[in-house]
């Protein structure tokens, strides 16, 4: 167990590497860089701002540069936020989106499973039914739409919660149900697929035979194996989260990580883009490996040698 | 002396499929809404053009500042900002929504299945290689890929067939119009990972049946092999896929649209009006609300469709 999760850590370090350099390569395909825009640049100006930032290097010896600094987990100054380090920037802008994110994501938890749960115990039912049409509807409403109802009913109609900006607890509520939605419809029905395929399997039949009441079979039999698809799914879910959700952070206005990536690539912000792609395929691929574990103590088959 | 044998005529899988698709009443239900704006979305402007004089570019030359007015029964969904029929632009903003479906799940089934069929036939080292870009483009964010697709091919670089598609289908030089279709193959190209991984792993367990060996045995090309032998009998699980590949492409485009980097004015998609909507929402409610509940209409049904041809087509797999 020890050994492979060591070998997993240890594989993280070339694929994020792997990863880097695809990136880099996509953002030197597209034409174009930071500093053009309108207004053509005198030549002279042109070649000093090429000097400066090691532009007027060959690419192998750009591409040599930029891997050893990120090895070293140093990304440099963005190019768009003169003097602040990509560090800096990721570490300002992440505790907003993480903060939303993890609420969404055990709000969705809470959710989702209760839905799946009564659906799949009740299959057939109006719960069956009523649950899944809603999780539906939860994948189906862009939440750029969801969001903006919310705050026309709650917000601007009851006044219940502020429409947007961070501060207290009521400015929490409308980000986390918006960006909760499809994340709940998701887990409700794989939550359901899951608990039917278990419950018509060989161990449940076991369980009951021995005369386990149906609670004990249903919370520590069924719901164990139940929920597995659920827990492959939380891996890259919470990482996409964490990243923040660009849409959510447009709604509400929260200075999140999502924005901030987004406006890297638009502002060819080549450090900081790489600073955001490396972070988040190593939180992935983190996030993959605890999923991975995570198996063998749910599911008692799984074993990794 | 007549041996007379009764003809029985099977069913073949695709009217075995139909028939359950039938009988799922949540399917049906999918299936005829999206008939229902499949049509109305191509004669619909026409109609309403022949019935009210609105279209979706026609700006009222009336001396009302205030231009945004609520649903009426002129304006069943009221109007825009600038005063244009939002029943108009919504069925015209259908059009290129619908159009993102079909044509980028068609670039994305192109893409997947040959890359999946390929490498899942070839096996080996090759297959491995193939399977493991495909982890890596996994890992890169999708939208970087659109933005630089779309920055190295727009504008001047449009490639010659992209053009010429678009002239094709709504009118020459229309330089706007051109831009969009580049937007359906960005979003296609982005889209086909998940499917060359369920067409390679079909041909992983096809490709050591005897009809292989047997087309191997009568001389057919590798070519042939894979997709005259190999690709058809992948179909079922392809068609499950693709059908949910629709609706989240349409997402996706509607969410590139809300950034501003999807479908610019003067054209519309349903995506882009929304977006148009939320600036107004606190005194134009309307303006997000139609065409947003449009979409989500559709797109409602077109995952209930795609759930009730998933359980059609695969009986086992299907969720009791």
């Amino acid at each position: 167990m020890l050994s492979f999760i060591l070998r997993r850590l240890l594989i993280i370090i070339p694929m994020a590497l792997l990863v880097v350099t695809l990136t880099w390569g996509l953002i030197r395909i597209a034409p174009g860089n930071f500093y053009s825009s309108e207004k053509k640049l005198p030549p002279a100006i042109e070649e000093n701002i090429r000097k400066k930032y090691g532009l007027d290097k060959p690419w192998y010896q750009q591409y040599g540069i930029m891997i050893f600094n990120v090895v070293k987990l140093d990304f440099g100054n963005s190019l768009k936020y003169q003097g602040q380090s990509v560090n800096e920037i990721i570490g300002r802008h992440l505790p907003y989106s993480a903060t939303i994110g993890i609420l969404a994501y055990l709000l969705a938890l809470v959710v989702g499973l209760s839905a799946g749960i009564i659906a799949a115990l009740k299959q057939n039912s109006i719960w069956d039914y009523g649950s899944m049409a809603l999780a539906m509807l939860g994948l189906s409403v862009p939440n750029f739409v969801f969001g903006p109802i919310l705050v026309l009913f709650f917000a601007l109609g009851l006044y219940w919660f502020p429409p947007a900006r961070w501060g207290g607890f009521g400015n929490v509520v409308l980000p986390v149900i918006t960006l909760s939605a499809i994340y709940a419809a998701y887990i409700a029905r794989l939550t359901r697929a899951g608990m039917l395929e278990v419950m018509r399997s060989d161990y449940i039949r076991t369980a009951r035979a021995k005369g386990l009441d149906e609670k004990t079979v249903l919370i520590k039999h069924a719901l164990r194996g139940g929920i597995i698809p659920v827990v492959s799914f939380t891996g890259p879910a919470l990482a996409g989260l964490l990243a923040g959700t660009v849409v959510v952070e447009r709604v509400f206005a929260i200075p999140g990580l999502g924005n901030i990536f987004i406006q890297s690539v638009l502002n060819r912000d080549e450090p900081l883009t790489l600073g955001i792609v490396a972070f988040l395929s190593i939180l992935i691929m983190i996030f993959n490996l605890a999923v991975d574990i995570s198996y063998g103590f749910l599911d008692p088959r799984i074993r990794y040698e | 002396m007549a041996n007379e044998v009764e003809i029985v005529k099977g069913a073949s899988l695709w009217q075995d499929a139909w028939k359950r698709l039938l009988k799922n009443k949540l399917a049906v239900f999918g299936l005829v809404v999206m008939a229902i704006m499949a049509f109305a979305v191509i004669f619909g402007p026409m109609i309403l053009y022949w019935a009210t004089g609105f279209t979706a570019d026609g700006i009222p030359e009336n001396g009302d500042l205030i231009k945004s007015f609520p649903p009426s029964l002129l304006h069943p969904m009221g109007t825009d900002e600038a005063g244009r029929d939002l029943l108009a632009r919504v069925l015209q903003g259908g059009r290129i929504s619908l159009m993102v479906g079909v044509i980028s799940t068609f670039v994305s089934l192109i893409v997947g299945v040959s890359y999946g069929a390929i490498a899942g036939y070839i096996g080996g080292k090759i297959d491995n290689v193939m399977m493991r870009i495909v982890d890596m483009i996994y890992a890169i964010p999708y939208i970087l890929i659109v933005i630089v697709l779309l920055s190295v091919f727009g504008g001047q670089n449009t490639p010659g067939w992209i053009q010429y598609l678009s002239e094709t289908f709504g009118g020459a030089g229309n330089q706007g119009l051109s831009q969009i279709f580049l937007l359906f193959f960005a979003l296609g190209l982005v889209s086909w990972l998940t499917m060359a991984r369920v067409v390679r792993g079909q041909v992983l367990s096809l490709k050591n049946q005897e009809f292989v060996l047997a087309a191997k045995a009568t001389g057919v090309s590798t070519f042939g092999i894979i997709f005259r032998h190999l690709v058809p009998n992948t179909l079922g699980p392809v068609i499950v896929y693709a059908t949910l590949t629709v609706p989240s492409v349409m997402l996706t485009e509607a969410f590139l649209s809300y950034l501003g980097l999807g479908v610019q004015a003067p054209f519309a998609s349903w995506g882009s009006l929304a977006s148009d909507g939320v600036k107004n929402i606190a005194i134009f409610p309307w303006q997000l609300l139609f065409p947003g509940l449009t979409m989500a209409l559709t797109l409602f049904s077109l995952n209930f469709l795609g759930d009730g041809i998933r359980d059609a087509l695969d009986p086992q797999t299907r969720k009791f």
